[in-house]
């Protein structure tokens, strides 16, 4: 017998969400939609929450199961269940509940809408279909399998605390497109998505690619609209400048300068950026935290030299 | 045990204090350093940004360099160990890249074969040996220290790079700690990002991921965060005294590397780990350890 405990939210009812526990057989090879549905079915039938396909395809059934968002269909209930025979569910974070495990999506709908999920293809449209080889398909072919389902959404650390985020799942939409060969708009849209709550404030820590249920992989989709956005020469911004003051930096000495990142990260001009990194200097001068005035290079670097000479970087 | 040690930059510059507490752990735990002089940069995810390929064929110089001298590669920063993970991966994965890769460092006379183990310090102590190593030589065990382990996220995830048994949950860094006589302190955040990775482009968002993480700590009852990642610690030590949640409720909280912990217990000083360079005073880690 496993405890399913389960957070409940109506607000007609009950101003603040509570915990519920329900007891369940769970049958073997159950999915853990499976086990909600008996609870619904068998215990409590006011229990919400979306499901449509039942198999990994439509999206609809993302929760959080002990912490983590998943798609309820796509897990055996057996491989969830902790140490104490007891799975948690809650509604995905980062969206406010409606009811139950039911929230309202209208703010992941809205960032998908405003990286322009459609193609821009600049030219009257042939007489047949817009043809792509294999290759220049093979690009867009992981982004292309996201099932819109908001469980990177829900578990990205940044919009935990940044609403402004576009977050993983427009971002890998947005790379459905920029790696587009039949887009005409990659400098436009990767311009717009180098702006503030853009690629440069995602924080890399891959939570995204954890919970993606699909092959999209966010974070990963988001570092190729990085490498489009600097061969495009879309700089002006601390990410961009980030990038290539540390490229620079193990292009001249094999190691990262710590003295030159931050300042030229903010930019030369940008006094307030400037300013803002006095007082963190000044802690880490005062305790001589501060890395070496003179930068030294790694033993051998010529070979390192070579490299990016090779790679024509 | 012998290992190649990649240092990573931000132990030799920002947080010196790592690179002097890793070799006081390592010669207090009898293990064999040897620092790789000649490894470039990891890159950090960010290398990657402007060309992966470039950051995937200095890394795979770096694993040659250690394939030479014929040992495994020990980390002692989570985004170095994280960065170069994913580089195997990547090699490892597709011999027709690797090969293109191995062609690149052809000419200045390196090869990768996939020998070389790449771990984190935290993975080399939490093994069987590790740990009986650990146990056999601690000299001042840290009764009564409650300490809260902060990952870096880079070591965890992807999870099918990391070297933790279950990522989502993971066990090995509290494992030391109980090993090393502390308690360990679990809390949600431990997984997390600390918001390094932005400081200079959202610093606001930044703060509140490092602050969020170390009230979550505190509030569980944390005296002290010990930390796998050197950026971490920027985050979460340098940065602390900014952090508007923290000052909003006059909180603060102590930040340590592993090694220092680490060494702590094998009876080395606060001073001697330079722990005297934190910009969050450790002297309350002292008071609790001399009341037990």
């Amino acid at each position: 017998m496993a405890t399913f405990r389960i957070k409940r939210f109506n607000p007609e009812k009950q101003a603040e969400p509570y915990f519920e526990e329900f007891q369940l057989d769970i049958p073997s090879g159950a999915t853990l939609l499976d086990c909600m549905n008996l609870i619904k079915w068998t215990l409590d039938g006011s229990f919400s929450y979306r499901m449509s396909c039942r198999s990994a395809i439509c999206g609809s059934c993302a929760v959080k199961a002990n912490g983590h968002a998943l798609l309820a269909c796509q897990r055996q209930a057996e491989h969830i269940v902790d140490n104490d025979e007891t799975i948690t569910l809650e509604p995905l974070g980062n969206m406010k509940p409606v009811k139950d495990l039911v929230v309202d999506f209208t703010p992941f709908w809205d960032k998908i809408n405003k990286v322009k999920p459609y193609l821009e293809p600049g030219e009257a449209p042939p007489e047949k279909e817009r043809r792509q080889s294999q290759e220049e398909f093979l690009l867009i072919d992981d982004s292309s399998t996201c099932i819109m389902c908001g469980a990177c959404y829900s578990d990205c650390n940044v919009l935990e605390v940044d609403d402004n985020f576009l977050g993983p799942a427009a971002l890998a939409k947005a790379q459905r497109f920029v790696g587009d060969s039949r887009d005409s708009q990659t400098l436009e849209r990767v311009k717009e998505l180098s702006e503030p709550g853009g690629i440069w404030d995602c924080t890399h820590c891959a939570e995204c690619v954890e919970r993606c249920p699909k092959p999209a992989r966010p974070f990963d989709r988001i570092k190729e609209i990085m490498t489009v956005a600097l061969e495009k020469g879309v700089h002006n911004n601390n990410g961009a400048r980030h990038a290539l003051s540390f490229f620079n930096s193990v292009k001249r000495s094999g190691n990262l300068n710590e003295n030159r990142i931050p300042v030229e990260s903010m930019g030369f001009f940008n006094i307030p950026g400037l300013l803002s990194l006095i007082p963190v200097g000044l802690r880490m001068f005062l305790k001589g935290k501060v890395p070496p005035i003179i930068h030294h290079s790694i033993d051998e670097v010529d070979d390192v030299k070579r490299i990016f000479k090779e790679l024509d970087q | 045990m012998k290992f190649a040690l990649f240092t990573g930059c931000v132990a030799k510059g920002a947080t010196r204090e790592l690179m002097l507490s890793t070799t006081k752990a390592a010669e207090g735990l009898g293990f064999d350093f040897i620092e790789m002089k000649s490894a470039s940069c990891c890159g950090a995810g960010v290398v990657s940004e402007k060309s992966p390929l470039l950051a995937d064929a200095l890394n795979a110089r770096t694993f040659s360099i250690a394939e030479k001298q014929g040992l495994d590669i020990v980390t002692i920063c989570s985004t170095c160990q994280g960065t170069l993970k994913k580089t195997e991966a990547h090699l490892n994965g597709d011999a027709e890249y690797k090969k293109k890769v191995n062609d690149i460092l052809d000419e200045g006379g390196h090869q990768y074969s996939g020998k070389t183990r790449i771990k984190h310090f935290a993975n080399i102590l939490a093994t069987e040996e590790g740990m009986a190593r650990l146990k056999e030589r601690i000299k001042r065990p840290l009764t009564g220290l409650k300490v809260a382990a902060f990952y870096g996220c880079y070591v965890l995830r992807p999870s099918e790079n990391s070297d933790f048994e279950n990522p989502d949950n993971p066990t090995g860094m509290e494992e030391i700690f109980a090993a090393l006589g502390a308690t360990p302190v679990y809390y949600p955040s431990r997984i997390k990002c600390c918001g390094f990775p932005i400081v200079m482009m959202n610093k606001t968002a930044s703060l509140d991921m490092s602050g969020n993480a170390l009230l979550d700590a505190i509030n569980h009852g944390a005296d002290v965060v010990a930390t796998g990642c050197p950026l971490c610690h920027l985050s979460l030590d340098s940065y602390q005294p900014e952090i508007p949640i923290l000052q909003k409720k006059n909180d603060s909280i102590p930040v340590l590397h592993l090694p220092q912990l680490v060494a702590l217990a094998l009876g080395y000083t606060p001073n001697e780990l330079g722990m005297d360079k934190h910009i969050v005073s450790t002297l309350k880690i002292n008071e609790i350890l001399s009341a037990h």
